[in-house]
């Protein structure tokens, strides 16, 4: 049977935190922002944390959108702050979006990857990122002004500091263990609904 | 000014056009045919020039230039068009308006092989995807089609393609 090793350059230790207390932790204040949460586990988790706030796009398709969708708000929003909340599976899927974001540099957007190292939608297999690709190096290397990882709890604090206070563009990897996003159930993504309460509550 | 459009000054015109209807986003993946464009984009204080590392990256960011309030423009090649087929699923079943420009290769007196496949699968595709396609041969035609995609893609928001064939832009040899 065929393996997957992981990576000898793995050197980040097993994560510890679990996303259904990390995630609202981090974003503390969801009603500052225009928010962008990619397929799937984030546009529930995000649903839930801001009780299906019109201010957030939630995607159950196109996956590797979230970003880019991200920074064409924030390019015509810029004295609003957006935050873009997406998985390793689908920030994995258009990577080369993060050089394009970082050319753009608009400092009004966060991006966090919360990062399961899973493909939790279809079987849990083992991402990338499982296997010790590192979504924050990447970050880097394609120039983000701001990169910030959460291993642990004592990471939090710092991690809710730029998300809080916004200094320039930033990419927070928030390493959690697999397992279920938060899902209230209640709501089915309709893309084109979506869209006309996003547009109706930014713009009138 | 319609009278005045001749080879040479249809993409100055083009862009002309685009800023007077508001296009503030100009997004691309590098291309000879959109060259004038893309530069007077990057001249432009006004706008938001944003070089993609693939196409789909730019069905995107319209969608997000629509939520935000701003209009956009997709500048690609025939090629890129493959790239974004399922990224189309955004704007289509989110009715956003798209607006993109596709240079053409593959088509009329082409001479790289590598093109025919992509370059004869754009109307298809694009149509397969919901997209409604308008072509343009001439340089007077390139500048009613675009004035005609704007008004469908901002003002009845459609995915409105406009190929910019190898007849307007001329065929390469290689």
């Amino acid at each position: 049977m065929a393996k997957l090793n992981k990576l000898q350059t793995a050197t980040l230790p097993d994560a510890v935190l679990d996303r259904r207390q990390a995630v609202p932790a981090l974003i503390e204040n969801p009603g500052d922002f225009l928010m962008v949460a990619g397929l799937a586990g984030t546009a529930w988790e995000l649903s839930a944390l801001t009780h299906e706030s019109p201010s957030l796009f939630g995607l159950a398709g196109a996956m590797g959108a979230a970003p880019m969708i991200g920074l064409g708000i924030a390019l015509a929003q810029p004295k609003r702050r957006v935050l873009v909340a997406t998985g390793d599976g689908e920030l994995l899927m258009n990577v080369g979006a993060l050089a394009t974001i970082a050319l753009q540099n608009p400092p009004n957007l966060t991006i966090i990857c919360v990062d399961n190292g899973h493909y939790g939608e279809t079987g849990n297999q083992e991402s990338h990122t499982g296997l010790g690709v590192r979504l924050d190096t990447i970050a880097v290397g394609c120039g983000f002004p701001v990169v910030h990882t959460i291993n642990t709890q004592a990471d939090m604090a710092e991690g809710r500091r730029l998300v809080r206070e916004g200094g320039g563009l930033t990419f927070i990897l928030l390493r959690v263990v697999e397992g279920p996003a938060t899902h209230d159930g209640k709501k089915n993504l309709v893309p084109h609904i979506e869209r006309d309460r996003f547009r109706a509550a930014l713009l009138g | 000014m319609a009278d005045a459009i001749t080879k040479d000054t249809w993409p100055d015109a083009l862009y002309d056009l685009l800023r007077a209807n508001g296009v503030t986003q100009f997004c691309y993946v590098p291309d000879a045919g959109h060259r004038v464009l893309i530069d007077r984009s990057l001249a432009d204080p006004d706008v938001h020039s944003v070089p993609l590392t693939t196409e789909e990256e730019g069905v995107a960011m319209v969608a997000g230039a629509d939520l935000g309030g701003q209009r956009a423009v997709l500048l690609m090649q025939s090629s890129g068009v493959g790239n974004c087929i399922n990224m189309l699923s955004l704007t289509q079943g989110g009715r956003f308006p798209l607006l993109t420009l596709v240079s053409m290769r593959g088509e009329y007196g082409e001479g790289n092989p590598w093109q025919f496949a992509m370059g004869q699968a754009v109307e298809p595709v694009l149509k397969a995807m919901g997209a409604i396609v308008l072509r343009a041969d001439h340089p007077a035609e390139a500048i009613e089609a675009v004035t005609a995609g704007i008004v469908m893609a901002f003002q009845s928001g459609q995915q409105v393609a406009v190929l910019l064939t190898q007849r307007l832009i001329g065929a390469k040899k290689f």
